[in-house]
Formats: structure tokens, sequence, C-alpha cells
């Protein structure tokens, strides 16, 4: 069994039986990470590269260690060291690093559709680790694995993704990723910052948290980006967690046993009390971990389609 | 020399001719025209001693068209266009006097700059070029230019084109002040707050695409805003580009009320193809304002069909294939269109849209009307532009071939069956296969 294409770039492209090989194949490896010696050989003599345009540590690391785990070489290609500054395009930067001999190039990027982008320009595999507001979808993928652990099935569970909908690529492929594999989704936030296109794809959506949270199985929290504060999105982050703050009475509108997640980084006291964020319905960290399972199955599963 | 045009059906709405017949041209005027169903007598004419003959059976012999909307790059940007390439590319597309928007660099925004576009056009340009100055100073929307200037130098109209003229009292003094020359200003209709940086029509599709969306508002607030100051001040507004169903409205209404002199145009992308074409992030169909929905285009084509939109243009803006190959947010918009401007326009003909002569007075008569200009006719006397278009071709777009320096079109491998095979421009004989 493989993956159908040679890159990763957006959950759109994938259908349920892709995920549920993906999450499968993490199980596996999830398993390796639980020994003692947490490394297989399985893609010795393979070279990775992270092309992160944009800063991010746990991402960067997590693919990192991914990569390492499978006995991939990895550089790590700085944006501050490299030629980008000298004005160089970003198709050139990615044929030159192809030419180094790379065979996964996992990159980040400001910009929409740049996975897209190097995808269709080079022969490598591309991971897509976030492109502007557009996906980011192996964190899509190890949310799934997650609420699949402490839940027995996806399908039909009731999801509620709450935050800054229209600038999040974590909310569109985890959106995409639910509905494929059967969850209802609802999104909760300000009309400013959620889309109401998104409903002709068969979401809900909610600007009342209360209502919104109502008897849902899983809390989606997206982290609130301090610099929309006075952008008109929403007028104060004071005004923004009295809304849509996630705080144990709001919680306690969802179901008793529902998950609370968050992709990190968590602004704490902006979209996530403290209590709710370390108290016993999180899973934030679990997701943390399953991100380096997940990870390495997607590597693997793309080293293992001929480009 | 003498050349006869034979057999050809020869559509002149500016004279009410669309029949079968022969043309003459002497010295680089139309000599003479005679068709069978010409409002007059139609007798054939009697050619004789023609030092070239040319057989236009089943095919259209119309006048050369007149686009009012074309970026010729030159000066400042040449790596794009320039203005041997784009007067080239235009002839091929039929088209035999351009229209030259003011951002170059510098901006046309002085008698110099345009005194140097037309130097340089009659030295190397292939069709006739009619410069559009800038509004204002660098297009900076801040201080008037020296529109009178610039107008005796040979400026035909007046526009910021890109840059609008955010500022509504400096928009009311450029129509008030435009009226000292009797010449449209034309207007780029965009409310650049509420578009806000976006890089495509705003809808469901921009939001799964992760790409800022401009709502098709941002055209008609600025539509709306410059009906009413046309309406105040009593200076010509021409609007550019429409793009929405909205916009078309509020210029059908304006002119049903008769409140202000108002013409309007469209271009052939935004009849032809909608957001959808931006597909998996294709530069090439990034264009400003952006291709819309379904319903926008239907609602363009009827404002073409009842004459709420008066000229097709082609807002030909040629990029180097280096700018469009990258990160969509970065690529410049715009699209190539100069050569698939007839092909593109005939399916409106196909469609039943517009006739033929409605096609001709889109695409030459009104236009020249507008900007004040002897053009877009066959009358005996006119410049013998005119152009032979072949309707019953079937060809693929290839960009790669395009004339012009700019390939970058949404069109590229598109079936259309209408293209030039002879354009008469300049007094010189184009022909193609």
């Amino acid at each position: 069994m493989s993956l159908k294409s040679k890159d990763l770039v957006s959950i759109r492209g994938l259908d349920a039986s892709d995920i549920g090989l993906i999450l499968e194949t993490a199980a596996g490896f999830k398993d390796v990470l639980g020994r003692d010696i947490k490394k297989v050989p399985a893609l010795r003599g393979k070279t990775t590269v992270n092309l992160f345009y944009e800063p991010s540590t746990r991402t960067r690391t997590s693919f990192e260690l991914a990569a390492k785990r499978l006995s991939t070489d990895v550089v790590n290609f700085s944006v501050s060291t490299s030629s980008v500054v000298k004005g160089e395009s970003l198709r050139d930067t990615a044929l030159t690093i192809q030419a180094l001999g790379a065979d996964i190039i996992i990159v980040r990027h400001s910009c929409s559709g740049v996975a897209h982008f190097l995808a269709d320009n080079l022969g490598a595999s591309v991971v897509n680790a976030g492109d502007g507001t557009n996906e980011h979808p192996t964190q899509a993928l190890l949310d799934l694995f997650t609420i699949q652990e402490r839940k027995e099935a996806i399908k039909g569970l009731r999801v509620a993704i709450v935050g800054d909908i229209l600038h999040s690529r974590v909310a569109k492929s985890n959106m995409y990723a639910l509905t494929t594999m059967g969850a209802k989704v609802r999104l909760i936030g300000p009309p400013t910052l959620v889309p109401e296109a998104l409903e002709e794809l068969g979401v809900e959506i909610f600007s009342d948290m209360d209502k919104g949270l109502r008897d849902v199985d899983i809390v989606m929290m997206l982290r609130i980006q301090m610099e929309r504060q006075g952008k008109g999105f929403f007028p104060t982050t004071v005004e923004y967690f009295r809304n849509w703050g996630l705080t144990p009475e709001r919680l306690s509108r969802a179901k008793k046993d529902a998950l609370v997640m968050h992709p990190g980084p968590m602004n704490r006291g902006v979209e996530i009390a403290s209590d709710v964020a370390d108290g016993h319905n999180s899973v934030i960290l679990d997701q943390v971990t399953n991100g380096l399972a997940v990870r390495m199955a997607v590597l693997y599963l793309l080293a293992g389609v001929k480009g | 020399m003498k050349i006869a045009i034979r057999n050809g059906r020869i559509i002149d709405p500016a004279r009410g001719i669309d029949g079968i017949g022969d043309l003459v041209i002497e010295d680089g005027k139309i000599k003479a025209v005679k068709s069978q169903k010409s409002k007059g007598r139609s007798q054939r004419p009697e050619i004789t001693g023609a030092t070239r003959e040319i057989d236009a059976r089943g095919k259209l012999v119309l006048p050369g068209l007149v686009d009012l909307h074309v970026h010729l790059r030159e000066p400042g940007y040449e790596y794009k266009e320039t203005i041997r390439t784009g007067t080239a590319a235009a002839v091929r597309g039929g088209v035999t006097s351009v229209c030259c928007m003011p951002n170059t660099n510098p901006v046309n925004d002085n008698a110099s700059v345009t005194e140097f576009i037309l130097k340089k056009a009659s030295a190397e340009g292939a069709c006739w070029v009619y410069p559009i100055g800038a509004i204002t100073k660098g297009q900076k929307g801040e201080e008037l230019a020296e529109m009178s200037i610039m107008h005796e130098a040979g400026c035909v109209a007046f526009s910021d084109d890109g840059r609008p003229v955010m500022d509504s009292l400096m928009m009311r003094r450029a129509l008030e002040y435009s009226k000292v020359m009797n010449v449209p200003l034309i207007s780029h209709c965009e409310d650049l707050s509420l578009s806000s940086g976006g890089v495509m029509n705003e809808g469901l599709l921009s939001v799964t695409l992760g790409l800022k969306g401009i709502p098709p508002q941002a055209e008609e607030i600025m539509v709306a805003r410059d009906i009413a100051l046309a309406e105040l001040t009593g200076g010509r507004l021409h609007i550019a580009h429409i793009s929405t169903e909205g916009s078309v409205a509020l210029v059908r209404a304006a002119k049903k009320r008769g409140i202000a002199d108002v013409t309007a145009e469209t271009c052939p992308h935004y009849f032809s193809a909608t957001e959808e074409a931006v597909g998996d992030y294709r530069t090439n169909a990034k264009v400003n304002p952006p291709l819309r929905r379904k319903r926008d285009v239907e609602a363009i084509k009827e404002g073409l069909h009842d004459g709420t939109i008066d000229v097709i243009a082609t807002d030909h803006a040629p990029h180097h294939r280096d700018e469009k190959l990258g990160e969509f947010d970065f690529a410049p918009s715009g699209i190539s269109g100069l050569e698939t401007l007839i092909g593109l326009s005939m399916r409106l003909v196909d469609e039943g849209v517009l006739s033929h002569e409605g096609l001709v007075e889109k695409t030459a008569v009104n236009p020249a009307r507008i900007i004040g200009v002897d053009r877009g006719t066959l009358a005996p006397g006119a410049a013998a532009d005119l152009t032979v278009v072949d309707t019953e071709t079937e060809y693929t777009v290839g960009a790669a071939k395009f004339v012009s320096r700019g390939k970058n079109t949404p069109f590229d491998g598109w079936v259309l069956s209408a293209r030039p095979v002879i354009t008469i421009s300049l007094g010189r004989i184009h022909e193609w296969e």
C-alpha cells in the first residue's frame, strides 16, 4: 500500500482510504517511539530538507525528529543564511536544493499555494508544512490520529473548531479531513474571522460559542494571532476572550468527555484558560507526541511513491 | 500602391454596411467600397490596375480594431513589452489603434513622456498609438498632472489606471478640469481600502485556496462614486474593465436616468472565464479586477447585449515569464490579451450575444468615438486600417507563439475559431497562415 501522489500538499487531495492508511502507518511508528531505541532504518540513505520560509520551532523540530528517526539525513535550510535574501526566486532555490540530492522537501511558506507550486516543479517529494492560509495537512492528520486514540471512530463525531478560521491553515486542513472521515464540523468565532462561504461545504457556523459547543465531542482551539488585534477583526483580546475564550464553564456545554485540542503555541488567557489547557480533557501534549509518529508515517509513505 | 480585397463580407457599422463586396485601397487610404447590401448603389466596383489582389472569400473584412486599454510598458519595462512588440501583437490581433496606459517608468504624466511614446511609435510602431495620460502626477492621486499640455502633445484620455484616484475631491477636480479638453477620464474602479491587497475574487474558492479575496463591491463602490461625481461635474467618465454584475447594473441605471456622461468597457476575460480559472494557483489567471463568478459573466454578456457596456478592450498587460512563475501572492496581475481579442469576442457572436456589427461597434466604432479619433470605419477617405478575419478556422491558442513579449494568458490551449489572417495597418500588409 502507498499513497497515490509523490507529495502531500493538501488534505483536499486525499480520500478516506489515504487518510486511513496514514493513520494506520502512524500507529506502527508510535510503537517505535515508545521503545528504548527510537529509530528505524526505513529511509536510510535518503535526504530530507526542511525548507522553512517562516519561523517555526515546533513543526520544524517535529519534522526533523521524524526524519531522523527514519534514518534519513536532514538538512535545515535556514532562510536567514540563505540566498533568499539576495532575491533568488522560490523555484531557483527549490531546484538548487533538489540538485543537491534532496529526496524529500518539507516546505513552510507565508504564501498560499507554494507547496502546490513546488510539487509541480520538482521531482522530489514535497511535504506541505503550512502554506499561507491554505493548509497544514500533517497537523490535521495528527489531530485525527489523536482523536482516534481516544474515541472509537471519527465518523459521526461532532467537532467544534473555534477562532480565526479565515487565517488558519490548521482549521482548513482539519475541516477537510474531518469531513472526509465523516465527522460533523462546526466553526465558531466572530463573523470577521469565519467566512460564511464555508457553509457551502456543509459545515455549521456559530458566532455564539455557548450554542456552538453544545454536545460536541471535540473542541479544537486555534491560536489567535495578536497582530489581528486592532485590525478590525475584533476590538481587543479581552473582548475576544470574553466571547470566544475557552473557559471551564464554556467547556461544560460540550460533552463531559469532550477532548480539548490546540495546535500550539497557545496564548493562555486569550483563546484558552489555563485551567482548561491543563485540565483532564486536554490532549494538547498528546498532539505533539503524535505529530512525530504521523510525520514519520507521511515521510515513509511518500518515499515509497516513485516521482 | 493599389490593393483590392475581393469577395469578403465587409462590415462597417459606421456606415450601415454588412455585405459581400470588394474594397479598394490606394495610397494608404480606403478608395472605394462596394458591397451588395450597402445602403446605396449595389453594383460591383470597377477595380483595375490593382498591384495586389487579396481574395477574402468566406472571410470578414472589418475596420481595424481600436483598443482603449493596452499596456505597452515602454518606457521603463521593456523586458515585459515594447512599443515595437506591443503594436506588432496588436496588429496580429486585428487591432490597428491602441491606447496605451500611463503606468510606465517614468509615468506618462507630462508631455515629454507623451512625446517620447509618440516618437517611438512613429519610428517603430506597427499601428496607431494614442497615449493616455495620467490624471495625477506620478499616479499618486495628490496633484493634477498637466492634462491640457499633455492633451496638446497627443493624449486622448486620462487615467491613473491601476492606482485609482481614491480621494473623491481629487477625482471631482479632475472630472471638472477634463472638460477643458473635452476628453474622458478612464477610471479603474477599485476601493483600495476594501480590496486591501486581495489577489482573486472573494468567495468560497478564495477561502479554500487561502488567498485573499477582493469582493465585487470593491469595484461597485467606486463605480457608484464615479458615476455620482460625473453627475456632479458634467465631466466625461469612461469606466474601465467592468467585471461584476453590480457594476453593470449601476452603469445601466445611470444611462437610463441620463444623469451622467458615462461609458463603460469590459475585457474578453471577464466574459470568457470565471474565478475557477485560478485552479490550483495559476498565476496566469491573476488579473485585476479578478475573474469573477458565473453570474457576473452572464451579467456582462447581458450588458454588452443591451448596450450598457459600450466597449470591449483587452487590458493587454504583458508580464515576464519569471514574474508569473512563483508565489501567487507576489505574481503581478494581468493578461496578455491582444492576440486572443477576436477569437474570444467572436464567441459572443456565436452565442447570439452580439451581432457581427455589434462586435465591430464594441471593438472599433465606439472606442474611436469615445477618444474622438477618426478610426473604426471603412469609409472612403479613411486610413486603410483593416483586418480580414477567418471565422471558420479552428486553432489552439499557443501562448508561446504570441508576438507579444507577454505570454501570460489563461487561455493557452483553448480552441478558438476566429482569428485575423491579414491586417493592414499604416499602409503595410501583414499576413499569416
